[in-house]
């Protein structure tokens, strides 16, 4: 039920950030299977405002995210709700690569040698996004690693699972408030293959029908009805 | 993993009770071993750490996770940085397993967890931001408050990727200590939530114990 507004995509390795209008959803594909996508939120409006990793997590009692589930700032607001998904679990813990994880899993494959086809890092293309928006270090919280899963067993040892994006999969995010999106394409920490995994996406902006009482990801659970209470009031007068 | 600790009260070189609802924020310097004592049982400490010289270098709970592949905190576990560095490491606990996925309570995330009316209560955040806002000379702000550890506060993850807040698995007289490897800024506000079990829906006090 949503009208395509934009496609485009982004390479492997590479990284990107825009803004997000409230009423509006992302839709990203994953083109070849196996890719992943960090992700952070942060409100335009006030950038102090941020996704918030263990507030997401506890509020909705679950530690993998997927359709249903909402992603809330540190101000327990709902930047946007998982409204499709068809991979089934996205994690939000394992935070990303940095060139020291890159160079010692895959070697060291710099820009003058490789140009386009250099091993970029997590951690540097959320530095490079953060500074877009007078951000650092300090404002780089938990991200989300969509399309990956990581499940922990009994003993809380942390397993990687290669087969959980197929090509083609997609999740859609749709925004409740207006936000700051940051992403790379860089592959997931934990990713044990033992070449550089370059997974580019697809990435498309919808118009999304307004949010009905009987909304799915609302509905989701009682704390996800009073996340968009909260985005209510926020949004009172508008 | 259970483990005690050789330390001796009596040798301590600082010693100082944090009331539930209060804060303690402290420099501890590389080599020296704190002990957090759960006085009563079943207290939550949510806690941060920054290197001392340099606080935009903090405590990390996704590289601590990722680095030791578990989600549980107990003794051997490294603290680890954002800059991937080691800070702490756990060097003794009684309680056997500590919580970094939950995060500290904030009167925002209660409106959202339990109710719309209960947005003034009392929550760690609250502590935190009294905190840096009495200790200017750290020159922390709210972009500082990030993702931390709660000591004495079970979190069970199941398999197919559920996550509860269960009973305490602490008890009185129940601790944790950790050796500092930088000199670190330590900020932990003793929870004072009184809506879930992290506290037994009673918060009680917790000392922190201090060696050379």
């Amino acid at each position: 039920m949503s009208d395509i507004l934009y496609t485009d995509k982004i390479p492997a390795a590479s990284h990107w950030s825009l803004r997000m209008k409230k009423g509006t959803a992302l839709r990203i594909t994953d083109i070849d299977g196996g890719a992943n996508v960090g992700m952070l939120f942060y409100n335009p409006e006030n950038l102090l405002e941020r996704y918030n990793a263990p507030d997401t997590l506890k509020c909705q009692h679950t530690f993998k995210l997927t359709k249903g589930n909402c992603l809330y700032s540190d101000m327990g607001r709902i930047f946007c709700s998982i409204v499709e998904d068809n991979v089934g679990w996205h994690e939000t813990v394992c935070g990303n690569t940095t060139h020291k994880i890159v160079s010692k899993k895959w070697g060291e494959h710099n820009y003058q040698d490789y140009h386009n086809e250099w091993q970029q890092n997590g951690y540097d293309c959320f530095l490079v996004e953060l500074a877009k928006y007078g951000l650092d270090k300090r404002d780089m919280t938990s991200n989300l690693n969509l399309f990956s899963k990581v499940q922990v067993d009994g003993q809380g040892n942390l397993q990687y699972n290669q087969t959980n994006s197929k090509a083609g999969d997609y999740i859609e995010l749709r925004f409740e408030m207006d936000t700051l999106v940051l992403m790379h394409t860089c592959p997931h920490p934990l990713n044990p293959a033992s070449e550089y995994p370059r997974k580019a996406i697809e990435y498309q902006i919808r118009v999304s029908a307004p949010v009905s009482e009987r909304d799915y990801c609302k509905n989701f659970r009682p704390e996800n009805q009073r996340g968009f209470k909260n985005n209510e009031l926020y949004h009172l007068g508008n | 993993m259970i483990t005690e600790s050789e330390f001796q009260a009596q040798d301590s070189v600082f010693r100082k009770v944090i009331p539930a609802g209060d804060y303690l924020l402290k420099v501890v310097h590389a080599g020296q071993t704190f002990r957090i004592l759960d006085l009563e049982g079943n207290q939550a400490a949510d806690t941060l750490f920054y290197n001392a010289d340099d606080p935009s270098e903090r405590y990390s709970a996704m590289d601590t996770i990722r680095e030791q592949g578990n989600v549980y905190l107990s003794t051997g576990t490294r603290l680890i940085s954002n800059e991937c560095n080691e800070m702490l490491e756990i060097v003794a606990d009684t309680c056997g397993r500590h919580d970094t996925l939950g995060g500290a309570c904030a009167t925002e995330s209660n409106t959202v967890r339990y109710a719309l009316e209960k947005k003034c209560m009392h929550a760690c955040r609250d502590s935190w931001m009294l905190a840096i806002a009495e200790n200017e000379q750290f020159q922390l702000s709210k972009r500082d408050i990030t993702h931390n550890i709660n000591f004495f506060m079970n979190v069970p993850v199941t398999e197919d990727g559920g996550l509860t807040f269960e009973d305490g698995v602490s008890a009185p007289g129940k601790y944790v200590e950790l050796k500092a490897v930088m000199d670190v800024i330590v900020l932990i506000s003793n929870c004072p939530q009184l809506n879930n079990p992290c506290n037994g829906y009673n918060p009680t006090p917790i000392e922190l114990i201090l060696w050379e």
